[in-house]
Order: C-alpha cells, then sequence, then structure tokens
C-alpha cells in the first residue's frame, strides 16, 4: 500500500479538503466522503453571539477524519501563532495548516512571516503543515526549522488555475525530505493529476468542489485525478521527444518499396 | 460592568464567571474557545474565573475554511 506519511502518521488518501464555501453542511459532508479525503481543513472565526450558527464540527466525523485547523486571516507570524494555539485548545490534535496572508486581493503567503510562526509553533510542539510561495529555497528554510509538509501554491487561493507554479514545485519537489502537498488554485482534476504525476506526495482542494453544483461528483472526479497522477508517478512517466516515435511496427507494410 | 465581547462593548452584572458568560449567551464550553484579555481558558478554569469591568473576551469557533 502507497500511504502517505506526515509526521510519522499513515493515511491511505492524499487528496485533503477544504470546508469552506460549501452551500450547506451537508453538501460539504457528502463532498468530504466522495473525496475519499482523511484530512480536512477548517478555519477559526468569531462566534456571532447575537445569531449563533449551526456548529460545524456537529457535522464532521471526527472518527473519520483528522481536522487540519488553518490560521486563515493571520496577516502576520503573531496572530497566526495566536490562533493554531486558540485552535489546539479547542482539542483538536496540535496540527496546524499555517497560513499568513496579509494581502487580502490575491492572498498570496507572506515568507517571511511564515518562516517566523512556522519555527515558534513547531517549537511549540505543532505539527506545522505550512502554505507558502512556491519557493524552493523557502522549503528548504522550512524543512530547516521542522514544518512536517510544505505546500506550495499552484495558484492564487480560488482561482482555479491549476499549476501554474510548476517549474518551482519541481524543484520543490526534487529537494524536499517531507511531503510536498500542492496547496490552493487547483480547479480541476487534471490539475490535481498533473501536480501528483509531478511527483507531489498530495494535494488539497476546497474551491473546485465547494464552487460547484454538483460537490460529489467533483469531489468523487478529484479522487480519481489525484490517484491517477499518484499511479502514473509510481509507473514512471514516458520522456517527452520532439519527433515521432511509432508505436506500431515499422516492417510489414501492404507494400513493396 | 463593561465588557468588549469580540469587540463589542456590552453590560454585565458584577461576579459573573466565563462559565456563566457562556450559559447566558446560548453557548455550550465545549464548541468554543475563550480568550480572556489574551490568554486562552480551559473549561475547569472558566467556572471559577470571575470577569472584571473592562475584560476583553474573544469567543471562537471552528467554521469551515480551506
Amino acid at each position: 500500500m502507497d500511504q502517505l506519511i506526515i509526521a510519522g502518521r499513515k493515511f491511505d488518501s492524499r487528496l485533503l479538503v477544504g470546508t469552506g464555501k460549501f452551500a450547506s453542511n451537508q453538501a460539504m459532508v457528502a463532498a468530504m466522503e466522495h473525496s475519499g479525503s482523511e484530512i480536512v481543513t477548517v478555519a477559526l472565526r468569531r462566534v456571532d453571539i447575537d445569531n449563533p450558527e449551526d456548529y460545524l464540527l456537529s457535522h464532521i466525523d471526527l472518527e473519520r477524519y483528522l481536522l487540519l485547523p488553518n490560521t486563515s486571516g493571520a496577516r502576520d507570524a503573531e496572530e497566526a501563532v495566536r490562533l493554531a494555539r486558540l485552535a489546539r485548545a479547542a482539542g483538536c490534535e496540535p496540527w496546524v495548516k499555517l497560513e499568513v496572508t496579509p494581502d487580502p486581493y490575491y492572498l498570496l503567503p507572506d515568507p517571511i512571516e511564515t518562516l517566523k510562526a512556522a519555527e515558534i509553533l513547531v517549537k511549540d510542539g505543532f505539527v506545522v503543515l505550512p502554505y507558502m510561495p512556491a519557493d524552493p529555497v523557502l522549503a528548504r528554510h522550512l524543512e530547516e526549522v521542522g514544518t512536517a509538509t510544505v505546500m506550495p501554491l499552484g495558484a492564487p487561493i480560488g482561482t482555479n488555475k491549476g499549476v501554474r507554479t510548476r517549474d518551482l514545485i519541481a524543484i520543490i519537489i526534487e529537494q524536499a525530505n517531507i511531503p510536498v502537498i500542492v496547496d490552493a488554485g487547483l480547479g480541476a482534476p487534471s490539475h490535481a493529476a498533473e501536480a501528483m504525476e509531478m511527483g507531489a506526495d498530495a494535494v488539497l482542494v476546497n474551491t473546485a468542489l465547494a464552487d460547484t453544483p454538483n460537490p460529489d461528483l467533483m469531489a468523487q472526479a478529484f479522487r480519481k485525478g489525484t490517484e491517477a497522477g499518484r499511479e502514473a508517478y509510481l509507473a514512471g512517466l514516458g520522456t517527452q521527444r520532439q519527433q515521432a516515435e511509432a508505436s506500431s511496427p515499422l516492417t510489414g507494410f501492404l507494400r513493396n518499396d | 460592568m463593561k465588557l468588549i465581547i469580540n469587540g463589542e462593548v456590552k453590560n454585565y452584572q458584577e461576579g459573573l464567571t466565563v462559565q456563566q458568560l457562556l450559559e447566558k449567551l446560548n453557548l455550550s464550553p465545549e464548541r468554543v474557545v475563550v480568550e480572556l484579555n489574551r490568554t486562552i481558558l480551559s473549561q475547569d478554569v472558566q467556572t471559577h474565573t470571575e470577569l472584571k469591568s473592562e475584560d476583553t473576551i474573544e469567543l471562537v469557533q471552528f467554521v469551515g475554511g480551506g
């Protein structure tokens, strides 16, 4: 069995899913089930004390899914560390998807604050999965401070553009000794497959599943795309070449020249 | 006394504990994380922590996110 191992913990699925932006909690749960995922991300926000909402975790089977709280909304390392500690206090395992995105327009991760927060959180006993720009040098720094994975972006969050950072992610994969999870921007199962074919260890998808009239079917499609890409990577892709190379024999033609 | 809860000023009677505040707001302590003046309070501490005027309280919980 080809399992994904993060911080010593084994997973059969290489597709992580987010829980944001679904039309309903029912749609979210159905998509999670069809995705086959075992790790789901959640965010932490102020309770609306005048209008208490339906509680998210009452819909998620915590025996089945590992909850991965993110630090979304954090604009610097201090805010990210605060959010991670609040999430841990909620009784979660000390796993955190570290996100520091000061710019609200492109939501690009701040490399300096991300590295700072990662160092603090690792020392504090967290299993840190940092969302990061697809920067191979930063990936090495994060690995050095002890993050459990690196999560380079394919394209900005929610853009559905695919693996636009392909060449840089290839370098990150080549150099990393920890799992590489391509996160953000994956809008189609073919994008997930592409990342996995390149040798990424896993992918994380949210918007593409939530932003469709049929999240179940899309989740299933992403599951297959992720698995197909992984299997192709394990099998070994053929090399690209300029000139044609016949698949059929070049002998025995029905002609005499 | 004046409390700042999730950024909003609210008025409550003196001597209220954190646990009693959650009860008044119909919030289950299992579902909400409480931060009082930037310090996280565990559930057992919430029962005997009395609030003072001007205290800043953050009540947070998990929501959907990517």
